[in-house]
């Protein structure tokens, strides 16, 4: 199908795109990537009176080493730019794994960072482990910016704590401690497609090789990511053998997340697959700990 | 009425100039407005990958693009890869190793591969099947494709 028709705008400016944005309120959408609200326009499932495109604001693209060891990215960086980015290989060595394994690359030539997380699609790769990194995003209006915490952002299926005439306009990444192994794992048919489970997992270790602290989060696993912080818990201040890996997994997949059935998989055969994904995320991000 | 917008692209190297509605989706501009008719439209929802053009170089799906988005910038279809007396050598190997049964698929993959192939000159079957993987075929089973881009690799480095 085709989409119905709308008001278009083109703001070069992130204060002239929040003034469409405020004019406008609930009629209008920002479009970043397009790459999942044109597809649902094109069902007509979406049907915007107003389009404000933010393709032209070239000062949303960037990506930057902060002076506290942070990484900045703007919010219409592309997945393609993230993925070839030398920084992000140094510095969020997690989001870099993660990048191929977003949709495919003709998608990750339009869709945003940004825009992935604005979208609070709960089996979007972005959404899961901004989380597990403890990302904040900068949220602007007309009246000024705020800060807030990824774990806050997200209230569940496809909704998020941006306002109508609100931008999400730039994430920052805080720098992992020492000794921080990282691991993204998940099942999808096809190496694009929306995965059946997936984790992140985060894991540091302290000057015994025990468990400092862990950080367990899961997509497709219910309205939003899904934090397990009893598994997490569980961890803490352990030896990381595989007993207590096993007890984390087995706590996370029974009882912490809520995955639904569909035609592609049960309920169970997912809390099943996150037990083996949560061991392995684990094991992995235990032996790149070790490795730091 | 809603309101008309002037577009000014390249398509192919060559330049155009159309008043079109913001809604027209770049897919439907190419084939209705330019009548290049090679980018076909499968799914319009972004998953078959038929309608994949490049974008200043990059693949794109020409359906998840409001054609107004491409004000100022280069595309290039399969219009523009090669003509009949003088294949691009992706076309080419297509050709030989039997890449294509019906050809509805076949515009995605090749502009798919352009870009591909140029960063990846020497690449893997696995690197191959990973690089085709937005692409969908109903006829080949992928086999002959795999084949056609090995083909395709050897051609761009002789």
């Amino acid at each position: 199908m085709k989409p119905p028709p709308f008001e278009y705008y083109a703001p070069t400016t992130v204060e002239e795109a929040l003034v469409h944005l405020a004019e406008h309120g609930y009629d209008a959408k920002p479009l970043a990537g397009g790459q999942s609200l044109i597809p649902m326009m094109n069902f007509r499932l979406a049907q915007p009176a107003v389009i404000v495109d933010l393709n032209n604001i070239e000062g949303l693209s960037f990506i930057r080493p902060e002076d506290d060891g942070s990484l900045a990215v703007g919010a219409m960086t592309r997945h393609q730019m993230v993925e070839k980015s030398e920084l992000i290989v140094e510095k969020a060595p997690l989001v870099h794994e993660t990048m191929p394994q977003i949709a495919t690359s003709q998608i990750r030539s339009r869709g945003t960072f940004g825009g992935s997380l604005a979208h609070a699609d709960p089996s979007a790769e972005l959404v899961c482990v901004s989380v597990a990194l403890d990302g904040e995003f900068k949220i602007a209006n007309q009246s000024g910016e705020r800060w807030v915490p990824a774990k806050d952002f997200f209230l569940g299926l496809f909704t998020s704590v941006l306002e109508p005439e609100e931008l999400l306009v730039e994430i920052k990444l805080p720098p992992f401690p020492e000794r921080t192994g990282w691991s993204l794992k998940e099942i999808a048919r096809r190496p694009h497609d929306f995965c059946l489970i997936g984790v992140a997992a985060v894991l540091t270790l302290d000057e015994n090789n025990k468990c400092q602290g862990a950080k367990l989060v899961y997509l497709s696993a219910g309205d939003g990511p899904v934090e397990a912080t009893q598994a997490a818990e569980l961890l803490k201040g352990q030896d990381m053998t595989d007993e207590a890996i096993r007890a984390a997994a087995e706590k996370a997949s029974a009882e912490e997340i809520d995955p639904s059935s569909d035609i592609h998989a049960t309920a169970e055969f997912r809390r099943h697959l996150a037990n083996v994904l949560t061991r392995r995320a684990l094991k992995e991000a235990l032996d790149r700990a070790k490795g730091n | 009425m809603t309101k008309l917008f002037k577009l000014s692209l390249t398509v192919n190297g060559n330049p155009y100039e159309r008043q079109i509605e913001p809604r027209l989706l770049l897919s439907d501009f190419l084939r209705h407005e330019l009548g290049m008719t090679g980018t076909h439209v499968g799914c319009e929802h972004g998953v078959c990958g038929a309608c994949t053009v490049l974008l200043n170089g990059d693949p794109v799906r020409s359906c998840l693009m409001f054609a107004v988005q491409a004000h100022g910038h280069e595309v290039l279809t399969v219009e523009g890869l090669g003509t009949i007396d003088d294949l691009h050598p992706i076309q080419q190997a297509f050709w030989e190793a039997h890449g294509l049964q019906c050809g509805f698929c076949t515009p995605g993959f090749l502009t798919t591969l352009v870009p591909f192939l140029e960063e990846n000159p020497d690449p893997s079957e696995e690197e191959i099947r990973v690089a085709i993987s937005g692409n969908l075929c109903r006829c080949t089973g992928y086999q002959h494709i795999v084949e056609a881009v090995q083909l395709a690799a050897e051609k761009m480095r002789a």
